[in-house]
């Protein structure tokens, strides 16, 4: 399979999504330019984390408007995946290709730390590698990523199965202390309804390797590759 | 023709700013503060013939880029009209 993963101004994690999709799972991925249309017959587009746009006006507001983000959304509708991680999640959220909104964290702080997770529905293209439940270390990193979403939208995406990764204690619950920036319903990642648009707030990019601290983001890259042969 | 935009938070929505403003104001003493909410307030020109224009104009703007509607409302003044 092909990956692409965009170049906004203002990315930083672009060149490691890279590193971790060619050098540890030896996939062809290459950058896209956020000014090209063209997806280069990418399978899986990857929204990197950063800060595009210097988070003028809103986080990915303004990404959201970029040309390649045209044939982004294309791609998602005519059934391809994406996948959104940190500022490309918020880019997402923006362009209303996932539910939802991200605002500031709870505490006004910006955080950066190792969080659990827990997977809550490995029938997906983004999760189908782990096992039901099962938790994952990853790291976060942002000053917004507090989830919210319309009462109403909430319920709806929980009865789906939209949901796909909630913060979580060591045990695997998951309590208010758990939640590190307030998320509602302590929702970490979120599909779209046809489960080929998902975004998250912790960097599985960050994680594939011991000596980064923890493999645990390789489940949903592998998931992917898995799900696309 | 000038034009003031307020844009809010949802009633509803998690407003971790308003929050610790109140909690701020509260501990300065301004114990009879209620909730806060934050906001952002946008000034811009906009050449239009007619403040009912601009003001249609100013309502797809709000509605495309500076509002996120899914939790934040927003309303707007064209001065002079």
């Amino acid at each position: 399979m092909k990956w692409g993963v965009v170049s906004f101004p203002g990315s930083l994690d672009d060149r490691d999504t890279l590193y971790a999709l060619r050098d540890v799972l030896e996939q062809d991925a290459e950058l896209l330019w956020h000014k090209d249309r063209d997806l280069r017959n990418a399978d899986c587009v990857v929204l990197p984390g950063g800060f595009s746009y210097g988070d003028y006006l809103r986080c990915g507001a303004m990404a959201r408007f970029s040309p390649i983000m045209e044939s982004v959304v294309n791609h998602a509708r005519r059934g391809g995946l994406v996948l959104g991680i940190c500022n490309g999640f918020q880019i997402l959220c923006e362009a209303h290709l996932l539910p939802g909104a991200l605002t500031r964290n709870r505490s006004l702080s910006f955080i950066c730390q190792r969080v659990t997770v827990r997977v809550e529905n490995t029938q997906t293209p983004f999760t189908c590698a782990a096992h039901p439940r099962e938790l994952l270390r990853l790291p976060i990193k942002h000053g917004e990523g507090l989830y919210v979403a319309p009462e109403d939208e909430l319920r709806r995406i929980e009865d789906r199965g939209q949901v796909l990764v909630r913060y979580v204690d060591s045990t695997g619950e998951p309590t208010d202390a758990a939640n590190p920036n307030g998320s509602t319903h302590s929702i970490a990642g979120v599909a779209n309804g046809s489960f080929n648009v998902f975004g998250l707030m912790p960097h599985p990019e960050h994680a594939v390797e011991p000596m980064l601290g923890g493999e645990g983001g390789l489940k949903i890259f592998r998931s992917i590759i898995q799900s696309f042969a | 023709m000038r034009v003031k935009v307020y844009i809010t938070p949802k009633r509803g929505v998690l407003d971790p700013q308003g929050r610790a403003i109140e909690a701020s104001l509260k501990s300065l003493g301004f114990n009879d503060v209620g909730p806060v909410r934050m906001g952002k307030y946008i000034e811009l020109d906009v050449a239009a013939s007619s403040s009912t224009d601009a003001a249609s104009e100013v309502k797809r703007m709000c509605e495309q880029l500076l509002a996120n509607t899914v939790i934040e409302d927003y309303r707007f003044e064209v001065e002079g009209a």
